[in-house]
Parts: C-alpha cells; structure tokens; sequence
C-alpha cells in the first residue's frame, strides 16, 4: 500500500428525496505517472489510483477509470439523487492492489 | 549598470495568467474572513499597501484556497493530526499530552518568530516544535523542511487561519530583526538580485509567466500546485536564492530565521492563511 | 547603450519565455479517441468543457465536463505523452452527467471531452488551454 493514503469525502448529512447532491472527493496520492525519472535517470515506475467507484445502496452513482494525467492527490466533485436514507460507498483503487475504502450515510426527510 | 540588468529581466512581458480580479476578497469557508490588504506597518519603508500572495494568483488558483475541501493543504493538517496524537519518543508523550486539542493552539502561529526568554534565543515554529520532540517527548528531531514539520506547521497554522499577524521587532529580537532586514535588501548571486529586487519593488510585475507578489509568509505551509506538497518558509527562501545563482543559507541557519522574522513582520496587519494554496 | 553580455543574455532568457508553442496534437490522442469512440463520427453541442484559458501550473488544471443525459464522458489531453486523461461513466444515480477534477498537462494543448449518448452517438468539446512557464523554480 501506497504511503499516508487518506481519503476524505464530503457528503451532505440529511436531503430530501430526489434532491440533487453535489459530492466532492478528494485521495491522498502520489499518482507517479511513469513518465518520470528518478536523479540517476531511471524512470520512476507508475503507481496510481486507476479507478473510483461510488454506490449508493448498492446502485451506482459513478464510475470513474483515472489515468496518470489525473493530479497528485486526486479529487472529484459530481452530483447524486438520493431515493431514500442510506450509505454513499466509495471505493479507490490503486495499481498495487490496495483498495481504499470511506462511507457516508445521508439522512432523507 | 546592476540597474539595468535586472530591468532586463523583469520588464519582459509574456501571456500572462489571467490575473484575479485584484479587489477579490478572500472568505474561507464562507466564514472565516482573510484580510488580504492593509496598511503596511510603520517599520516598512519601502511599501504603502501589504498585499497577500493570494491577490496575486489566478481565478482558479485562488479558488482552491477558498473551501478546505478544495484545498489539498488540508489532507496534511489532517495527517497532522493523527501524529499530533501519537505518542512519539522515550517519554511516552504526545503533543496531545500537554497541549490537549491543536485548538489549542489558536493564536500561536501570528505572533512566531519570537524570542524565547528561557532558551535566550529567537525561535520559529519549527525550532519550537522541535524543541518539544526533544525536550518533553524525548523523540527524534524532525527536518527542518520535511513533510512531518510542514504538516504539523500546517496544522498549528490552520487553527490561527484568520488571526492577524504580529511579529514583535523590538526588544531582545532588535538584533535579529536588524540581521534579517540586512539580509532582505542584500542582493545576492550571479543575477544580483536582493529580495526586495522582486517582491518590494517589482511586486505585481511578471518575471517570465510568474506574477511577483510581495513576498509575504503569512501563507506558509503554502501547498504549491508546481509539487504537490507543502512547502516550508525556509525551503522557499532556499529556492528564492538559488534562483539568483547564489550559494543560499541552510534551512534553520540563524541567517534564514533572522530573515524569517524580519519577512514575517512585514506582513504584521494581515491574515494567517496557512496552509495556502500557490503556484 | 551598449549591452554587455549579461544584459544579451538575460534578454534572450526572456525571449525563451515567449516562446512557448503549443505542443502539436498527436495521432496517439486520435487513437485514443478512436478507442472510446470506435471510430464513431463526433458531434458538437450538448457537451460543456470548463476550464482554463491559461493555467498558472500545468500540474494541476481544474477542468469540469457536463453531457445531459450521457451515459460516459472521456476526457483527452491531446498533447501529452499518454492523451488518455480520465474516463467517467454514469450509473443511476447521477443525478447530473457532470464530473469536476484536476489535470496534468505537460505544455499548451487541447483539452477534449467526448460524451457517448445512450443513442450511441457521440459528441465532443474543446478547448485550449495555455500553460504558462513560470521563472521562479523555488
């Protein structure tokens, strides 16, 4: 696992039914992209976050497949409708293998 | 002749980055309240107006400072806190130990450098902090400039966000403040250039694409989007020098924290912003 | 005035700055394209591609795509070495098809969005966004 990963998610506590919710994301990661070079001029291997996945209640809210131009430190923003009370999952995955995991339960009123 | 060369330099103007609108104000949160302009203090001859490094950066980089979801500062005061929890060191302490929230430390980052009594010495946060790892934690000493004392720089910052900076320059720091205003105006390196070349009187004026700002440290641990990570005050003044083609001072060298205290109160009237976000 | 060598110098240094040309697009982004595209005709409108006209740090360019009703957006930075910058599909429960993030971008080039619509068609935007070299390398 890559080092000192921190997700943080930010998820509004209650909505109402239906309403549209704006998520931000953000992932602490270096996203070494494979295109550099480390100071004796061998090239640094790539080692990012290639996806991000958000469920709600077991339906999909996004699915993203990231690539090495996404900045150090990966952050989404994008919108949801939420049906009913429930947990937001979001899942990060990284190319050694790591899977990094946050959730977020909403209120509906 | 000096003169002109530097002239050379910075008159070169390019497509510059659409610049912010210049009367923006800078609001964290929707509630906390930066001030980014005001009048310069009484002992800073060479300007009128102090201006925050912020006012300087473009729409969308000034944007990621607003919200401290936006800003990637935050996910190391977050890493900071984790630590500011661990034990660390022979003693069994924490930072949480003795100083129990970071909270706590509301109100420390504004007025650093500053003399302390019992140690006889100046002493920047990082010495402070160090100090502590110790003397109280019996632990390591961090870097001056690693990523472990940037994030917890970070942290104590944050918790100030908002609090006016006031530096003292009198007193038994006098001398330090002398040492550090001689060093702000003596030019240095290949390119002979001084710090107040660029950031007293050429502040607001582009060097290549790179809009000059006035130098200010109140922002610091400043999140730089150019590498992604916090940036201490010591290892931009490192970085400053070398771009004049001098052989610069060593981070925590009482040279750079006599040029810290006279840099921070140069921006005694302004807002801790740290961790800001810069180029 | 007659100009030393320094001064000769430090003009042309100013004059590199200038310089900065946009990096050429590469058949590698229209392959890329072509991948998530199948080749399909692109269209225009009913896409929006937010982002800068000039960015003070190639590291780090927010960008933000929005495609009604799309059920996937790619994003292209056509003048990077691998043009492939991000794929976002849409499940049930994105109330809009938008996605904001940040991007590399290794000089000035096109960012392109694509958008597939559920009548498999496709349409794209984009823009170009300068990247600017700043001096100070600190």
């Amino acid at each position: 696992m890559a080092e000192n990963v921190k997700p943080r998610v930010r998820v509004p506590g209650t909505a109402s039914a239906g309403e549209v919710i704006t998520i931000k994301t953000l992932i602490s990661h270096t996203m070494e992209s494979g295109q550099r070079k480390d100071d004796d001029g061998n090239t640094i291997p790539r080692s990012i976050i290639n996806r991000f996945v958000v469920d709600f209640n077991g339906e999909n809210v996004i699915d993203v497949q990231l690539e090495p131009a996404i900045s150090t430190n990966p952050f989404f923003e994008f919108q949801a409708t939420v049906p009913e009370s429930g947990t937001f999952n979001f899942t990060w995955y990284d190319d050694d293998g790591s899977v990094y995991t946050e959730a977020k339960d909403i209120t509906v009123s | 002749m000096k003169k002109l060369a530097v002239a050379a330099v910075l008159s070169v103007s390019v497509a510059a980055p659409s610049v912010a609108d210049e009367t923006a104000n800078l609001v964290l949160n929707g509630e906390t309240q930066i001030t980014v302009r005001a009048d310069a203090p009484a002992h800073v001859d060479g300007l009128s107006e102090i201006i925050s490094g912020w006012v300087f950066r473009s729409d969308e980089t000034q944007a990621l400072q607003m919200d401290d979801f936006d800003n990637p500062g935050m996910i190391f005061v977050d890493e900071a806190r984790d630590t500011w929890n661990e034990a660390s060191g022979e003693a069994g302490e924490s930072c949480a130990s003795c100083h129990g929230e970071p909270e706590s430390m509301a109100g420390v980052r504004p007025v650093y450098p500053k003399w302390n009594e019992e140690a006889g010495e100046v002493r920047t946060l990082a010495m402070q902090i160090n100090d502590c790892r110790e003397t109280r934690m019996e632990a390591e000493p961090w870097g001056y400039t690693s990523g472990a004392m940037a994030n917890m720089e970070a942290l104590i910052s944050s918790v100030s966000r908002g609090m006016t900076i006031n530096v003292a320059i009198d007193g038994p720091v006098a001398a330090t403040y002398a040492a550090g205003e001689e060093l702000y105006y003596t030019r240095t390196g290949q390119l002979e250039l001084s710090c107040a070349s660029c950031h007293e009187q050429n502040y607001g004026n582009y060097i290549r694409a790179d809009h000059l700002s006035q130098g200010h440290i109140n922002g610091f641990p400043v999140y730089r989007l150019k590498n992604a990570k916090l940036n201490t005050v010591h290892a931009r003044f490192k970085g400053c020098v070398r771009d004049t083609r001098a052989e610069t001072f060593s981070p925590g060298s009482p040279e750079f924290v006599a040029l810290e205290l006279y840099v921070a109160s140069r921006g005694n009237g302004l807002s801790v912003e740290g961790p800001s976000v810069r180029n | 005035m007659k100009l030393t060598r320094r001064q000769t110098m430090l003009a042309a240094m100013g004059t590199a700055a200038i310089a900065a040309l946009p990096i050429k697009a590469s058949a590698a982004a229209d392959d890329a394209i072509a991948a998530f595209t199948g080749g399909a005709e692109l269209g225009e409108g009913g896409i929006t591609l937010t982002a800068p006209e000039i960015a003070e740090n190639g590291n780090t360019v927010p960008i933000e795509v929005s495609a009604p009703g799309a059920e996937a957006i790619a994003i292209f930075a056509d003048g990077n070495p691998t043009p492939a910058v991000a794929t976002v599909l849409f499940g049930p429960l994105a109330a809009e098809q938008m996605a904001a993030t940040r991007i590399r971008l290794a000089g000035t080039q096109d960012v392109v969005a694509v958008a597939r619509m559920p009548d498999g068609s496709f349409v794209q935007a984009r823009q170009e966004v300068k990247v600017t070299i700043g001096g100070c390398g600190g």
